[in-house]
């Protein structure tokens, strides 16, 4: 390496360092913040690219940016499929039936105090407990294809929103409450017109941290064994040959996927629970 | 939530009686699952049988679709008991190994992630910077990128333990470093004016308010991070052809089709993330209550 390269680069490093305090500094407007994040974003992404290229790291090891970029551009179909049959096969049906069965068990046993306390230790317990290791019973139950997937995303997601939805039947106030018994309103009546309005930004919540699990559900659950398609098949197999710009592919799809699908959902809850504190204040 | 859950611990019956439905419904689960193949493979030879031996054969099958709670429970005891705990068949031994990757990258992962959010309280350039990124990384399934890391620390010639932890820590890392930095924030103005009164230098109100307020916070992440650790490190023994740990059990259980070895490989993760998490909760509650009550 020269020492014109060793120049330039420290060059490059003090502008980065300059800009990136610089536009930390900017005070009020809204979009400082997102800038000076995304800068950082462009300046690490340049030192990875020049950095992979004057020091000639092995591909093996960490391949360019651009060449993660062009990986994905030549295998954009491989990638497609990919996409296809983790994200709208087993995250999509996994996450929405994981979500509505806990949701459905947890308004069921709304009335069943004893069960309730019974289940929801052992709900919240789950949360410790590696349940994606279920994937290979899955796999002997449903097969290699997608299903398989699914049940474990279902497993995963179930918990999550079964304990959302009794903490949130229980946040509506005792003033309400009241307010609605003075009313002669019967049991679904308050539920429908009070308890579960208040328990949506749980049930929000509980949609956001699902659809994270699920994705890792999904994406786990196929190295232990799967059709030869899907984003986690792509990772574990490329890796295997040392493909990896592609797997650094298949990565960023599956983080894009899992941005956007929060974003989504935050978007929903700006809809859904507008008038919540927290969302209100955001 | 806080309410619900205080009730919920000292009420033993309720749990006790969704525990027994549980193993209820296991059992019954394995006979109707079973009971197709053990018609077909054990019970073709003998006509004329009853149900009472279909259900004795459900429940006590070779290779079951589902294996009944008491044959995990004899194929777990026999493992602990009839070898060694050095002997790769002995499963108390893949799970230490598991937890020692766990616990190693746990407290890696911890302290990084506190390091990282003090500077980035003391730092505005980090916090507009980096913060974000790490905030997003939480909608982000990073568990996915340990194939790499398995790769990368593989080319470098190292093996055992350190992948495995460094997957365990980064996971451990994020969830650590976002409480922590809300935490560190949490003092609120009129506290951090008193320190500025006592002409405290930023270092003891670092100490003296900041860290001490930041516990409540830190401490449930702390939770977070060892179950999230405890499943980095079962992924990473996966594709490395791994011979110890618990997820190489529930690999070589699935290619072998030993469905009661991947049930009991599956309880002992499940006892390990419970013991770990309950060793946390327990040191949260040593410390907490130690604040309460100077």
């Amino acid at each position: 390496m020269s020492a014109m390269t060793l120049m330039g680069g420290l060059i490059a490093l003090l502008l980065a360092v300059w800009s990136v305090r610089r536009c930390a500094a900017i005070e009020g407007p809204r979009w400082a913040g997102p800038l000076t994040a995304g800068l950082f974003g462009a300046w690490v992404l340049f030192f990875w690219q020049a950095g992979v290229t004057v020091f000639e790291v092995p591909r093996v090891l960490l391949p360019a940016p651009w060449a993660i970029v062009q990986s994905m551009a030549d295998n954009l179909a491989t990638l497609g499929r990919d996409f296809v049959q983790t994200v709208l096969k087993a995250v999509v049906v996994g996450w929405i039936l994981g979500s509505a069965l806990g949701f459905a068990v947890g308004v069921a046993i709304d009335r069943a105090p004893f069960l309730q306390r019974g289940l929801l230790p052992v709900a919240s317990l789950t949360s410790t407990i590696p349940l994606v290791a279920v994937a290979p019973i899955m796999v002997m139950w449903f097969g290699f294809e997608w299903p398989s997937k699914a049940a474990v995303v279902v497993l995963m997601t179930f918990f999550p929103m079964l304990v959302a939805t009794l903490a949130g039947l229980q946040a509506a106030g005792k003033l309400e409450r009241e307010l609605m018994h003075s009313y002669a309103a019967s049991y679904w009546r308050t539920l429908l017109d009070v308890r579960l309005p208040c328990a949506v930004p749980f049930i929000v919540s509980a949609l956001k941290v699902n659809a994270t699990l699920a994705l890792i559900g999904a994406i786990v659950a196929e190295f232990f064994g799967s059709p030869t398609v899907g984003l986690g098949f792509r990772i574990s197999t490329e890796a295997a040959r040392m493909n990896m710009s592609l797997v650094w592919g298949a990565i960023v799809v599956a983080a894009v996927t899992g941005s956007v699908a929060y974003a989504l959902l935050v978007l929903l809850e700006r809809r859904w629970a507008f008038w919540h504190p927290s969302v209100r204040s955001s | 939530m806080t309410s619900l859950q205080r009730k919920s611990s000292v009420a033993f019956l309720p749990v006790a009686f969704v525990l027994l439905c549980i193993g209820l419904l296991w059992y019954a689960g394995a006979v109707g699952m079973n009971a197709q193949g053990v018609i077909e493979r054990v019970l073709a030879d003998q006509p004329g049988w009853t149900t009472q031996d279909l259900v004795s054969a459900t429940l006590n099958m070779e290779r079951p679709v589902l294996p009944a709670p008491h044959q995990v429970v004899m194929d777990l005891y026999s493992s602990l008991v009839d070898w060694p705990l050095d002997s790769p068949r002995n499963l108390l031994f893949h799970a230490a190994v598991t937890a020692q990757s766990t616990l190693v990258g746990f407290v890696l992962g911890t302290l990084l992630g506190v390091l990282l959010a003090a500077a980035i309280v003391h730092s505005r350039t980090l916090d507009r910077a980096l913060l974000p990124w790490i905030v997003a990384s939480q909608t982000v399934p990073v568990l996915a990128i340990a194939p790499i890391v398995l790769v990368i620390l593989g080319s470098l010639g190292l093996s055992g333990v350190a992948p495995k932890a460094a997957i365990a820590m980064y996971l451990c890392f994020f969830p650590v470093t976002v409480a922590m930095v809300q935490g560190l924030r949490s003092p609120q103005r009129i506290e951090t004016e008193l320190m500025h009164t006592y002409a405290a230098s930023r270092w003891q109100a670092f100490w003296m308010l900041r860290m001490p307020a930041a516990l409540p916070y830190l401490l449930p992440s702390l939770r977070v991070a060892i179950a999230a650790g405890l499943v980095g490190a079962m992924v990473a023994e996966l594709p490395t052809g791994a011979q110890a740990g618990l997820g190489a059990r529930l690999l070589t259980g699935s290619y072998y089709g030993n469905t009661v070895g991947i049930w009991s490989a599956l309880v002992l993760s499940a006892l390990l993330g419970l013991l770990l998490t309950g060793a946390v909760a327990l040191a949260e509650k040593l410390l907490l209550k130690k604040r309460h009550a100077p």
